[in-house]
């Protein structure tokens, strides 16, 4: 082995590693198990160098599947040395098998992340290019980490917290494991409750209604408006297709006080009709942008074809445009359903009456110091697991539709 | 086949902003969206089921309002066949079977009684209904503050000249730049490492996706449970690897010091979480975009920088950024404006205390927890003149690119 650039970058990575693995895993740990594990920092850190240590003891081509499990142990010996038999903390005896588990998958996924970062480069002195090299790979490796623990954390703590009661959560926070002993019954206590006492699956309906009718108002008001802009020739055509897009910039908050104070005269605030009337006019010009795009790409040949034909030009949308449009509207309606789903403001300024919530207004009724943060979560869930559903059933034609809309932010 | 489309946009979108203009002219608040209106109720007194008694039919009207006057107040109402009003009284006129009262005025406030006499026929008595089964029905015209010539300053005065305001637009400059910034950094950090296909890449993006796809709501208070200063996840974290020693109140702390080589600054952490929020929330989108450009960049590019020797640091900063920086900066002017409107993450994370309470919120607070529309309306027209500024902005740059 000789000494350089290679084997300082491997000892920072290893570290980083062994730092990361040990956070990582005693913190899983206890919000699955319920063990209080406090993870030492310093025993992964130096687990994770030792271990790039014994990997660049050989040059790469001679880095055999024995060396990875030296290096392997190596973790283990070293974290349960310096921590002085206790990795998290916690006497050995104390869940034994958990424990070992724990530092089995530390080492594991420190030997991976060491092998991965360092598969090509060796202990001496580097180039450039090696040297840059093990800097984006382990910011690669740690971008992996970081976003997949900000994105997974808050809906595991959605999800596990409607599950749990109240005493339990304020007694340990950490503890989000969940007794699967209790019975189906105990376990969906909170979402009984919302649907028994909250009236949660009137939100549902009134919010499928409202988000379905929403996509089939504003396709009923885009489909023509984005057909005349793409194919019909008129003065003034660009100015208008244009210019329907400066609705993009403009802030809904703005919009309310007119419109609460209209609608509360007309009487139209505290109803559905009034969210319908709002929601497809926000909407609209989304649609007809993104379908107004999708129209221009289609071959224009097709619809003269179909007019000499006889058809008409309402004819000629129905039976040929929109059939080769359908991905397009697709993407368009599950976006707009996204919207209207989702939608938070005006359905908490107009809606007074629990008759009427949807999920959105539903759920912020929920957020009052005399229900149970439980049912919170739990209601949230309720108002996420539809749309991301959605979402990952339709992933292709969402993506689309964000692409190409990508507009309410 | 526009039409349709323009005049519901212009009824939703132009006219509310116009309106926003009036609005905030006019000394008008929650309350005064209920105007005053004439109430009334019917009352009999008598027998009216015995033939040829006389009896007496009463009409009690009423303001609804303490302050507005209602002027030409007309009442209608029909009587049961087989009743004689012998009496109509100095106000009402009875022709068959409708009685019509007519009042100049109600004033605020104010309650009165219409009084008319009437006997029943044979007929009737036989088979009596009360004369209060039809609802009498009254109309009124009161002075509408929306619809009135009374205009006033004072809203702008107001909300110009206080303090407050000057910090809130400093809180939403802030807010809209570094959450601007960080959901563009972290979307192009999280584009860079799913450039290349690997297994499982299609699952990743998917969920790095569900930040942006999720409510709102839902979201918001996951992230204020989580946070929760006393029996929140991320605090006992924090505690449980000695990063704190209490639990730390982020949305509801507005700074705390920091020492900084024997400087103590104070920051803002409050605002610094919900600009957290939102970078968290939001880069899936810059992600999606800066992803489907990256994936467009020939890699004829790479190969020849590769084989000339260019480390992976310069190739990401001579070639990808280069060829990015027409994405990145439509979309940070694009995500500045939609950050600069955003109103539901701060409402729903700190209801604006801490110093986080942006313009858009402000609109909110004037407008409806302190309930002075006029204010609000004023708000809404302070960020109508800053968006008309971003928007030429927009044409200028942006949407040349675009075509």
């Amino acid at each position: 082995m000789r000494i350089g650039t290679g084997l300082l970058l491997g000892l920072l990575t290893g570290l980083l590693w062994g730092t990361i693995a040990v956070a990582l895993t005693g913190i899983s740990l206890t919000l699955i198990t319920g063990l209080p594990a406090t993870p030492i920092i310093s025993a992964g850190a130096l687990g994770g160098a030792v271990n790039a240590a014994i990997i660049m003891l050989r040059a790469p081509a001679d880095r055999t599947p024995g060396l990875y499990l030296v290096a392997f142990a190596g973790v283990i010996v070293s974290m349960m040395l310096v921590s002085f038999g206790a990795p998290f903390s916690l006497a050995f005896s104390e869940s034994s098998l958990i424990q070992a588990f724990g530092v089995g998958l530390i080492a594991l996924a420190v030997t991976f992340a060491n092998r991965a970062v360092l598969i090509d480069i060796q202990s001496g002195m580097l180039k450039r290019y090696a040297i840059d090299l093990v800097i984006v790979r382990t910011l690669k490796g740690f971008g992996f980490v970081f976003f997949s623990v900000i994105v997974i954390l808050p809906f595991y703590v959605m999800v596990m917290t409607s599950l749990k009661n109240q005493q339990d959560l304020f007694l340990n926070p950490l503890d989000l494991s969940i007794d699967l002993t209790q019975g189906a019954a105990s376990l969906f206590d909170s979402y009984v409750e919302l649907f028994t006492k909250f009236n949660f699956g009137r939100f549902l309906l009134i919010s499928t209604i409202v988000s379905v009718c929403t996509v089939l108002i504003t396709l009923a008001f885009s489909i023509p408006g984005a057909y005349a802009v793409a194919r019909l020739k008129f003065p003034g055509q660009t100015v208008l297709s244009s210019s329907i897009l400066l609705i993009y910039l403009v802030p809904m908050i703005v919009l309310v006080i007119p419109l609460y104070a209209v609608f509360s005269q007309l009487g139209l605030r505290n109803t559905v009709v009034g969210l319908l009337i709002v929601y497809p006019a926000t909407t609209v010009p989304v649609a007809l942008y993104m379908l107004q795009g999708y129209f221009r790409g289609l071959p224009a040949e097709l619809e003269e074809a179909g007019l000499m034909d006889g058809l008409s030009r309402f004819g000629v949308i129905w039976k040929i445009t929109l059939p080769l449009a359908l991905p397009a509207l697709a993407s368009v309606s599950l976006y707009v359903f996204m919207i209207a789903w989702n939608e938070f403001l005006f359905a908490f300024m107009f809606l007074d009456d629990p008759d009427i919530f949807t999920l959105s207004r539903g759920v912020v009724s929920l957020n009052s110091s005399e229900v149970p943060r439980q049912h919170l979560m739990a209601g949230a869930v309720i108002a996420t697991v539809p749309i991301l559903v959605i979402f990952l059933w339709f992933e292709r034609f969402l993506v689309q539709g964000l692409t190409a809309g990508s507009v309410k932010g | 086949m526009l039409a349709p489309t323009f005049l519901i946009v212009m009824g939703i979108v132009l006219f509310p902003l116009l309106a926003n203009f009036w609005i905030s002219a006019k000394p008008v608040t929650l309350s005064d969206l209920r105007p005053p209106t004439p109430v009334v109720s019917e009352r009999v007194r008598g027998d009216f089921d015995i033939a040829g008694q006389e009896f007496e039919i009463q009409y009690r009207l009423r303001n609804s309002s303490r302050d507005g006057d209602i002027t030409d107040v007309v009442l209608t109402d029909t009587l049961p066949a087989g009743i004689t009003v012998i009496d109509p009284g100095d106000v009402c006129t009875v022709t068959g079977a409708e009685v019509r009262c007519a009042l100049d005025g109600l004033p605020a406030g104010e309650r009165t009684r219409l009084k008319m006499t009437a006997v029943s026929d044979e007929s009737f008595a036989a088979n009596p209904v009360s004369p209060r089964d039809s609802e009498p029905t009254v109309t009124g015209t009161s002075d509408n503050i929306l619809t009135n010539s009374e205009f006033t300053l004072d809203n702008f005065a107001r909300i110009f000249d206080s303090h407050e305001f000057w910090s809130v637009l400093w809180v939403t400059i802030t807010y809209t730049v570094f959450g601007t910034l960080g959901a563009l950094v972290l979307g192009l950090f999280a584009a860079q490492m799913l450039n290349k296909p690997f297994a499982g890449r299609s699952i990743i993006r998917g969920l790095f996706l569900f930040p942006y796809v999720a409510p709102v709501i839902a979201v918001a208070f996951t992230w204020v449970i989580l946070l929760d200063p006393f029996n929140g996840t991320f605090n006992a974290i924090l505690q449980r690897m000695n990063l704190a020693d209490e639990g730390v109140n982020f949305f509801g702390q507005r700074d705390i010091p920091i020492d900084v080589f024997g400087l103590t600054i104070d920051f803002p952490l409050a605002l610094a979480t919900v600009i957290a929020f939102e970078a968290w929330r939001y880069f899936p989108l810059s992600f999606l975009f800066i992803l489907a450009r990256m994936q467009s960049i020939s890699s004829d590019m790479y190969e020849a920088a590769e084989v000339d020797g260019a480390t992976p640091l310069q190739q990401f900063w001579h070639i990808s950024l280069p060829q990015l920086l027409g994405i990145l900066s439509t979309l940070f002017l694009l995500r500045f404006i939609w950050t600069f409107n955003k109103f539901d993450d701060i409402f729903l994370l700190t209801g604006g205390a801490a110093g986080t309470r942006t313009l858009t919120v402000d609109v909110y607070e004037q407008g409806f927890a302190l309930s002075n529309l006029g204010a609000g309306a004023a708000v809404a027209v302070a960020i109508f003149i800053l968006l008309l500024v971003f928007a030429v902005f927009y044409f200028k740059f942006v949407h040349r690119e675009d075509s």
